[in-house]
């Protein structure tokens, strides 16, 4: 088959049509085959388990603006390879990669439109780009995104899904942790909204910056949210971890966030809240 | 400043890389050994071999690799938060606990006085031997830790005390527990602490800085690194066990994330570097506490006079500022 999966991206008259490889896809929550014309119609959340199947910033984005209608933010763009990284791949070539598969620059994208009827600055981090890794692209998105809504006195939601920080970018990356922390405090300090939304997976330094920082904090179901790795606390202290850690639930049983949201509610519960908060809709009832 | 106690470490434990000197080191004890009571003039000798010992120390240590710099940095004997607390303050109050939780001694602090004026001190404490490291969780905090940190932090800005941190981590600790009580969230609440403060803000990486454990008590208006401190998003075992897929390839990844004080001075990363005596810290503790001692002084000095909107306004630029362009 390798010659024929080499082979086919490079016909372009076949990409188009749906192939039997990607018809049909395995859930990762219940191994059940699933249509992926179903799963796509249903949030991509599975019909059987509802396993919440991770999705990117253009379905993210369409779930949650009213009608699915928004207008992009341009990003900044940052330098590309600011230490000259060079592992097994040199960075340059991951980031290739990463954006011939993904078609974005970054693997932060924002956006404008309304949710619940509230004008609303949205900011969505891809894990299909890198892991959702955080470098001075997401950083600098990030920042980009606060000071929109700063400018336009608007809400900020920003969903996050991210292994961490960006090694390729050494100490940059962990940088990037102050940089959009001072963009949340700017927002705090002029009374406008900074709303999370936690997706599988949100771990290691972004956890530890901004996904934290929410005035209110959601997180989808079963969503694993930690700082460390699963393997290096089991190395350290050489124990099994218990069913469910660093899941969504786990979370909000020990008060790390305020709601488990599934899916096709979450976009009512952020209006909800977001109605309130700003004060830009009035009582419906 | 009160007078640092101990002037040199006789216990010297050598890395790897120190083989030569550990050598021309035997012979020197050899014969100061044989000596006793002999009639036999030794000084000469002796004077030679020290002297081989400094111009090898030189050698070594003006070619040291960022791998060898960080095993510098993780040296058992390079001075810590308390010997650091001891030998440039007075007047060194501890203060413990987040009030929610716990006392976590991997992160200690307090108010002292430095040259005369008050200050508070935070920094994270690795311990001195087995027992020591064992009560201070070998440097790596917990949720509390960070927590006691941000409480201490507020209330310096409360009572106009500056804040001088010594940052000394391999990381936060990765324990159940502490994803628990939410590690992420302490430390986020940690950067965030240090980016809100009205008071000068003065932090030095002295020996590992690890990752966010390291960068929730260093968003500072100055930070300092000791010339042989390192300072990485992740650590190089860690690094290179993800992306080299092996940790013994921590060598090429501490070169590949320019990790030294040197390159991260040139990246803009940190703002000074402060040397440190031939061969390190742990050689000669006393000139490493005079320069640092002078360091902070100057950099104190420079922060002096500016209000608090003006020490936050320059602290968030600075830190916004770090990223390059295309």
């Amino acid at each position: 088959m390798s010659w024929l999966n080499n082979l086919r991206p490079r016909l372009k008259f076949l990409q188009k049509k749906d192939s039997p490889d990607n018809l049909w896809m395995k859930c990762r929550g219940c191994g059940q085959m699933i249509f992926q014309r179903d799963l796509a119609q249903n949030l991509h959340v599975c019909p059987q388990c509802d396993h919440h199947e991770r999705i990117g910033p253009v379905d993210r984005f369409t779930q949650l603006f009213d009608g699915g209608t928004y207008r992009t933010i341009a990003t900044p763009k940052v330098a590309d390879d600011p230490l000259k990284f060079r592992d097994q791949k040199p960075y340059p070539a991951r980031l290739k990669a990463a954006r011939a598969a993904t078609g974005d620059n970054e693997a932060f994208l924002v956006a404008r439109g309304a949710i619940g009827g509230v004008d609303t600055v949205m900011g969505v981090q891809n894990f299909a780009y890198m892991g959702g890794s955080m470098g001075m692209g997401v950083g600098s998105a990030f920042v980009a995104g606060a000071r929109e809504a700063l400018k336009h006195g608007l809400p900020y939601v920003v969903c996050t899904a991210s292994g961490g920080a960006r090694m390729q970018e050494g100490l940059f990356s962990l940088m990037q942790m102050p940089r959009a922390t001072v963009a949340i405090e700017e927002l705090n300090e002029a009374g406008l909204p900074y709303v999370v939304v936690l997706t599988d997976p949100t771990t290691g330094g972004v956890t530890a910056s901004y996904a934290m920082l929410g005035d209110i904090q959601i997180s989808e179901p079963r969503a694993l949210i930690g700082l460390a790795g699963q393997r290096v606390i089991e190395q350290t202290i050489r124990e099994k971890l218990p069913e469910g850690f660093q899941r969504a639930e786990f979370l909000l049983e020990h008060g790390m966030i305020d709601k488990v949201v599934h899916r096709k509610d979450l976009a009512a519960v952020l209006g909800r809240l977001l109605g309130m908060m700003t004060g830009q809709v009035k009582d419906a009832a | 400043m009160a007078q640092p106690v101990i002037r040199e470490l006789k216990l010297v434990s050598f890395l790897e890389f120190e083989k030569p000197i550990a050598a021309l080191q035997e012979r020197i004890d050899a014969l100061e050994g044989s000596a006793e009571g002999s009639p036999v003039n030794i000084a000469a000798e002796t004077r030679k071999l020290r002297k081989k010992v400094d111009s090898e120390l030189a050698r070594i240590y003006a070619n040291l690799t960022p791998w060898q710099k960080a095993q510098v940095a993780r040296h058992p004997n390079r001075p810590h938060f308390t010997d650091f607390a001891e030998a440039l303050f007075t007047d060194f109050e501890p203060l413990a606990g987040d009030r929610y939780f716990a006392e976590d001694e991997a992160i200690m602090g307090g108010m002292a006085r430095f040259n005369g004026r008050p200050v508070m001190i935070i920094g994270h404490e690795k311990g001195r031997d087995t027992a020591g490291r064992l009560k201070h969780n070998f440097g790596m905090g917990r949720p509390e830790g960070y927590r006691k940190a941000v409480r201490l932090m507020q209330m310096a800005d409360r009572f106009g005390l500056p804040v001088l941190t010594f940052v000394d981590t391999a990381g936060a600790f990765p324990g159940i527990e502490a994803e628990e009580r939410g590690a992420a969230e302490a430390l986020a609440q940690g950067t965030a602490a240090c980016l809100r403060l009205g008071v000068p803000m003065i932090a030095t990486i002295t020996g590992e800085g690890g990752s966010g454990g390291a960068l929730a008590l260093a968003a500072a208006n100055r930070v300092l690194m000791l010339e042989h401190g390192f300072y990485a998003v992740i650590s190089p075992e860690g690094c290179a066990s993800i992306l080299w897929r092996a940790a013994e390839k921590a060598e090429n990844a501490a070169a590949a994330m320019r990790i030294s004080a040197k390159e991260l001075k040139e990246l803009k990363l940190i703002d000074r570097i402060v040397g440190e005596p031939l061969g390190g810290a742990h050689r000669d503790r006393a000139a490493v506490f005079a320069t640092l001692s002078d360091a902070i002084g100057d950099e104190l000095a420079s922060l002096e006079g500016l209000n608090a909107d003006e020490l936050r306004r320059q602290r968030r630029e600075k830190f916004l500022a770090m990223a390059q362009a295309a």
